[in-house]
C-alpha cells in the first residue's frame, strides 16, 4: 500500500491534496472528518455555523398549557424559550437550538455522551431539566473552540485518532477539557481514567483517548 | 417522560409549603436519581419543586467541632472541601469512589441520602417489588441477587442494598439530619434516618412527605483518628459496591483506643457495626483481633442464592481496611 500523501504528483484529480488537507488539524477539517467518520447527520456546515446561530426569542409567542418561559445562555448566547416543565436540557439544546453536537446516548446519566459544561463543570445534560439552568453559563461542544481555533483537546483527539464512530467523542472532549484544568484531579494516567470513567466508548478507543488527553494537557492554559 | 409542573423554590420554608399543597410532588435537587426514575416511570410525580439553587451550599465548622453540610453541597464540592479532606478522609474517599465526575458534579448531599435502590426488579417496572407496588412480593428473593442485594438487614419483603457510599462514611462518622417540615424544624439521628425494609419496604426513610433536608451535620472528628474507605466492586470505577467498609481508628501505640466501622454493599441500609467496634476497643491491632471483629460484624448475615460470597467479602473489606489503618501493612 502506498502512502496516499505521495500520490499528489501523479494524481491529477487532486485526491492527495484532499487527503493532505484532511490530515491537517484545523477546525474546518476536523468538522468535515468527523462527518465522514460516521456523524453524517451533523454535516460540516451546520456544525461550523451552529455556535453562531441567531438567538431564539419566544417572548412574543403565547405560552402553551404547561409551558414556561426560560432564558438559557448557551455558548455565550442568550435564548428565550417557551418550554414544557418536563423539557430536558439535552433535548432543548438539540431540538430547539439545533446544537446537535451534544449526543443522546443512554439518556440516563450512564454513558456520558451528553456531557457539557454548566458554569465550567462537566455534567450529564440528560439528567437536567432545562428550567433548572436559567442564569447558568452553558457550554456545549460547539462552544469549545475559540475564535475559529480548535480547543487543544479537539486538536489532540484529531492527532491521536481518539475515536472511531465518533458518537461519544463530544462528551469525551467536554469531560477531558474540564478535568485537565481541575486542580483536584491528578495528572497521572490512572487519575484521568478514573475521572473519565463516566464517558463510555463503545468502539473502545480508550487508549488513544487517554493519549490525547495527556497530550493536550501541556497546551491548555491552567491545566494541572 | 411524563408531564411535570416545574417550580423553583425561593426558600426551604416556601418549598415545604408548596409541597404540602399536592401529594404527587417531588423535591428536585441534582436530578440524578429523580429524573432517571421519572424517565422510566418508576417515580411518578406530577410536579417538581426545584430546590437545587437554595442557599444550602456551605460546609461550616460549628463551635462544638461538628461540621454542618448544606443539603445542596454537591458530591464533588463536599469530597474536595479542605475540612472534609483533612478531618473526614473516609467521607471524601467514599464520595469520590461513587458514580462519575459528571454525576458527582450534579448530585447533592441530600439527594445522595435520598437515593433509591439499584435493584433491577425495582427498576424494571414489571417484576414483583414491594417497594414499587406494596404487597406485590419480591422478585429478587427467588431471582438474580448477586450484586445489589444484601445479606444484612433483609426481610422476606425486600433484600435490596442501600446503594450510597457517602452514607456509609456518614454512618461511621456519626451524624444528624436537620429537616424542615410544615410545622418547623427537627433533627433525625443518621442511624435512624434510613429504615430497614421489615414488613414495609416502601418506607425507606424517616422523613415525612412534606419534609425537606436542610443540612447533614457530622460529629466532630475523633482526636488523633485516621480513616479510610475501601470499596470492592466488579469494575475498578463507576460501579456500585459489592462490599465496602468505612473505618475510623484511633491508635495508642499498638492498641486500638477507638474504632468506628460501617459497611456498604451488604446491608439494606448504611450498616454501622457497633458490636465489632466494641470488640476492638482496647484490643491490640493484630490480624486475629481484626478477623474477630469482622466476623462479629457479619454475624447474623443471611445469604441468598447468588450473594453468599458477600459474607467473606464484607469481612475482608473490614480486615484489609483495619490492617492498613492500624498497622500500615497491606492485608
Amino acid at each position: 500500500m502506498t502512502d496516499p500523501t505521495e500520490k499528489t504528483s501523479s494524481d491529477p484529480e487532486g485526491s492527495g491534496e484532499l487527503f493532505k488537507e484532511l490530515t491537517t488539524p484545523s477546525r474546518r477539517n476536523f468538522l468535515r472528518t468527523m462527518g465522514i467518520s460516521g456523524m453524517a447527520a451533523a454535516t460540516a456546515p451546520v456544525w461550523a455555523q451552529a455556535a453562531q446561530l441567531a438567538p431564539i426569542d419566544d417572548s412574543e409567542k403565547p405560552l402553551a398549557k404547561g409551558e414556561q418561559r426560560i432564558t438559557l445562555k448557551v455558548n455565550g448566547q442568550p435564548h428565550t424559550l417557551n418550554v414544557p416543565g418536563n423539557a430536558v436540557l439535552l433535548d432543548v439544546l438539540r431540538d430547539r437550538l439545533q446544537l446537535t453536537g451534544t449526543k443522546k446516548g443512554c439518556d440516563h446519566g450512564q454513558c456520558g455522551a451528553c456531557t457539557l459544561h454548566i458554569n465550567g463543570q462537566p455534567v450529564n445534560s440528560c439528567l437536567s431539566l432545562a428550567a433548572m439552568h436559567q442564569g447558568d453559563e452553558i457550554t456545549t461542544i460547539e462552544g469549545l473552540e475559540r475564535n475559529g481555533q480548535l480547543h487543544p483537546i479537539q486538536e489532540a483527539f484529531w492527532a491521536h485518532d481518539a475515536f472511531q464512530c465518533g458518537y461519544c467523542t463530544s462528551g469525551q472532549m467536554m469531560t477531558a477539557a474540564a478535568i485537565i484544568k481541575d486542580p483536584n484531579i491528578g495528572a497521572d494516567d490512572a487519575s484521568v481514567r478514573e475521572a473519565m470513567s463516566g464517558n463510555i466508548c463503545r468502539c473502545g478507543a480508550y487508549k488513544n483517548i487517554l493519549a490525547a488527553v495527556q497530550d493536550a494537557r501541556g497546551k491548555v492554559q491552567g491545566a494541572s | 417522560m411524563r408531564a411535570l409542573e416545574y417550580t423553583r423554590a425561593t426558600s426551604p420554608e416556601q418549598a415545604v409549603a408548596t409541597h404540602a399543597r399536592n401529594e404527587a410532588t417531588a423535591f428536585l435537587a441534582g436530578g440524578t436519581t429523580l429524573l432517571d426514575l421519572v424517565k422510566i416511570d418508576i417515580m411518578q410525580p406530577d410536579r417538581v419543586i426545584d430546590v437545587h439553587a437554595l442557599a444550602l451550599d456551605q460546609v461550616e465548622t460549628l463551635s462544638d467541632g461538628r461540621t454542618r453540610i448544606g443539603a445542596m453541597v454537591t458530591n464533588t464540592g463536599l469530597a474536595n472541601h479542605p475540612r472534609i479532606k483533612s478531618d473526614y478522609a473516609v467521607l471524601s474517599q467514599a464520595l469520590l469512589s461513587g458514580a462519575t465526575t459528571q454525576l458527582r458534579n450534579k448530585a447533592t448531599t441530600a439527594g445522595n441520602v435520598m437515593q433509591r435502590v439499584r435493584c433491577n426488579y425495582f427498576r424494571d417496572g414489571v417484576s414483583a417489588c414491594n417497594k414499587r407496588t406494596p404487597g406485590s412480593g419480591c422478585a429478587a428473593i427467588g431471582g438474580h441477587n448477586r450484586s445489589v442485594h444484601a445479606v444484612l438487614g433483609t426481610s422476606d419483603q425486600c433484600i435490596a442494598t442501600h446503594p450510597s457510599d457517602m452514607c456509609v462514611a456518614m454512618a461511621a462518622i456519626g451524624a444528624t439530619v436537620q429537616v424542615q417540615g410544615p410545622n418547623g424544624k427537627r433533627e433525625i439521628d443518621f442511624q435512624d434516618f434510613h429504615l430497614l425494609p421489615g414488613a414495609t419496604p416502601w418506607k425507606e426513610h424517616a422523613l415525612q412527605p412534606d419534609e425537606l433536608i436542610k443540612h447533614v451535620t457530622l460529629n466532630a472528628p475523633l482526636a488523633g483518628g485516621k480513616s479510610a474507605y475501601l470499596k470492592l466492586r466488579d469494575r475498578a470505577s463507576y460501579q456500585f459496591a459489592l462490599a465496602s467498609s468505612a473505618v475510623i481508628l484511633v491508635m495508642d501505640g499498638q492498641v486500638i483506643r477507638e474504632a468506628r466501622i460501617a459497611l456498604g454493599g451488604v446491608g439494606t441500609k448504611p450498616w454501622r457495626a457497633l458490636e465489632a467496634e466494641r470488640a476492638l476497643r482496647g484490643a491490640a491491632a493484630t490480624p486475629e483481633n481484626f478477623a474477630k471483629a469482622a466476623a462479629i460484624a457479619l454475624q447474623g448475615a443471611k445469604p441468598y442464592a447468588h450473594n453468599a460470597y458477600k459474607i467473606p467479602l464484607g469481612q475482608q473489606a473490614i480486615v484489609r481496611n483495619l490492617t492498613t489503618l492500624g498497622t500500615g501493612a497491606i492485608a
